[in-house]
């Protein structure tokens, strides 16, 4: 059905840093995940409409206003690092 | 008092002929989970101080001549779903430190009906998994023989329940996270169809399954806490502004004329025959007692757990992204670049099934594969659901047993995630198509483990179920 999973390259898109041998364990085990799901392939789908969700409705709206929020302290409360009422990052801009 | 008999309408009854107060019943709930829960790990935190306030103020509301079903019930909550000012850990590393800011919708409407939070209970990480092993801090261990897994990804739930830890609890399901656990530890789990009950402020797996819902000792106990649950919510979207039933009056009736459905590709060779027998004679019983059993067929069952993969882990990649190290959750110490913070923050704070989805996840999504893999499961899904609805035609609810096997020995599924993915095969395709599913005890196996019968019913169709569950309880004696 496809080519193989190369979990290196997927956990570098996924922002995983892998030990080796979680890389060796994940790419075996999901080469034999990947094979058991491709028996779907075995199905015609020709003109089969997709369910995206587990009912069917859609563009629910609300009215637009505004409604008390939790305070900003509480949110910030479980940031990693803050200055008053700041989250607080190390640098991130990169030298060249 | 709260022993592995009380049932929650007891409790309710209790309260109001003032046979015990909200503090004592709480403090016997504590008292419970002090004396038992080294044992069996079904709780990663339990808040006396702030459970024994809550039942003096329901107490003191009962006074004031309050009442209600839940007024001073002290419950247990899964440790996905969030109550303001306390822990939210989703058994994770990442989510360690976080105190959850606000109430989910499931969560303030059980304070608003008077119910004691009395702790959190273990899971999987993240709720992916299916035997609490993957919890980041322990393993629940079965009522029923300490050597075996409680079932997941709510075995924390189940085993506190089964376990005489709490009189009810709440889970989440999303391949069968209630169902599967309530089986193994042998009490009541019902997963509501989707969009009954509101999502906000529980801790996200996959979305468009994920539903949150009642473990319990009993069937009318479910139905009673459903109640309270169940209804559309302005912060969740996706929840049905269906009217919400008397539950309780829906149970009575019982089996006589209900029309039973018995899909023939549940009936596998892998189920262990006592698994089979416990069901079958569940069945027969109904059948002694007035139902009308139909054999039917559900052709798409076996790319169910095929295509479930794929979206629980496409869903599921997109739903983790949040964790990045910066709002909240886990940091990495040292970040060398803005890659390196989301990386080993990512590294640091998920576990092994957690990064072997996301990766799944992010591999089915991406570029040139989204049709062969999500794309196709999004149409299978599609034949599942036509599956139920030309089978709903045919008969009222779908009697199947919620696992092939009664719960294993801890550890020996640890190493083949696929094959604890093909052991949801029973409970996937109702997540799927988006239906309702109880599982209640049907009987035990000749070694004394509890045997779970799952009965599915329709999209809203809990009412239904309810019944068939209250008959089986009361006819067959589970």
């Amino acid at each position: 059905m496809s080519q193989k999973i190369d979990v290196a390259e997927v956990a570098e898109q996924a922002r995983i840093a892998l030990t080796p041998e979680e890389k060796d364990t994940f790419q075996r085990q999901l080469e034999s995940i990947l094979s058991y799901a491709e028996r779907i392939g075995e199905l015609g789908l020709d003109g089969v409409e997709p369910t995206l969700h587990g009912n069917p409705r859609v563009n629910v709206l609300r009215d637009d206003v505004v409604v008390p929020s939790v305070g900003r302290d509480c949110f910030l409360s479980n940031a990693p690092e803050r200055n008053d009422a700041e989250i607080r990052l190390p640098k991130i801009v990169e030298d060249a | 008092m709260v022993g592995k008999e009380l049932t929650l309408c007891a409790a309710a009854e209790g309260l109001r002929q003032k046979a015990f107060s909200s503090v004592e019943l709480t403090q016997s709930v504590l008292d419970a989970i002090r004396e038992r829960d080294g044992a069996l790990n079904a709780y990663l935190s339990v808040d006396e101080t702030g459970a024994l306030q809550q039942a003096a103020a329901a107490d003191a509301a009962r006074a004031a001549g309050c009442d209600g079903d839940l007024l001073g019930i002290p419950l247990a909550l899964k440790d996905a779903i969030n109550v303001a000012g306390q822990p939210c850990s989703c058994a994770s590393k990442m989510l360690v430190d976080m105190i959850a800011p606000y109430d989910a919708t499931v969560s303030a409407r059980l304070r608003e009906a008077g119910a004691v939070f009395a702790g959190r209970t273990n899971m999987d990480e993240f709720a992916m998994g299916a035997s609490t092993e993957g919890s980041a801090f322990k393993i629940t261990r079965n009522p029923h023989d300490h050597a075996r897994v409680s079932g997941g990804s709510s075995g924390g739930s189940a085993a506190a329940v089964a376990g005489g830890m709490a009189i009810a609890a709440l889970g989440t399901d999303t391949g069968g996270s209630i169902r599967q656990p309530a089986a193994f530890c042998g009490c009541v789990g019902l997963k509501p169809s989707y969009g009954r009950v509101s999502r906000y402020g529980i801790a996200a797996c996959a979305s468009s399954m994920d539903q949150a819902g009642p473990m319990t000792r009993t069937v009318e106990d479910a139905a009673l806490l459903l109640q309270v649950l169940a209804g559309v919510d302005p912060h969740d979207g996706t929840t049905l502004d269906a009217p919400v039933p008397d539950y309780r009056a829906a149970l009575r009736g019982g089996v006589a004329g209900m029309r039973i459905g018995l899909p023939r590709e549940y009936d596998t060779d892998d189920t262990d025959p006592e698994v089979t027998a416990c069901v079958r004679r569940t069945v027969d019983a109904c059948a002694v007692a007035g139902a009308e059993i139909v054999e039917l067929s559900l052709p798409h069952t076996k790319y169910a757990v095929a295509a479930y993969t794929i979206l629980a882990a496409a869903e599921a990649s997109a739903n983790l992204a949040r964790f990045d190290g910066v709002r909240y959750g886990r940091r990495a110490a040292k970040p060398e670049s803005v890659f390196d913070l989301y990386a080993q923050s990512r590294a640091e704070g998920f576990g092994p099934e957690v990064k072997r989805r996301i990766i799944l996840g992010t591999y089915v999504l991406g570029s040139g594969r989204y049709d062969v893999y999500y794309g196709r499961a999004q149409r299978v899904r599609t034949l599942i659901r036509r599956d139920f609805d030309e089978a709903f035609k045919r008969c009222d609810v779908l009697f199947t047993p919620v696992v092939p096997t009664v719960a294993y020995k801890i550890g020996k599924a640890c190493d083949d995630p696929l094959k604890m993915y093909q052991s949801e095969m029973f409970t996937v395709p109702a997540s799927l198509a988006g239906i309702c599913g109880l599982s209640m005890p049907c009987g035990r196996t000749a070694s004394g483990l509890p045997v779970g019968l799952q009965i599915l019913g329709p999209a809203l169709g809990e009412c239904a179920v309810l019944r068939a569950g209250q008959a089986v309880e009361e006819e067959v004696g589970a």
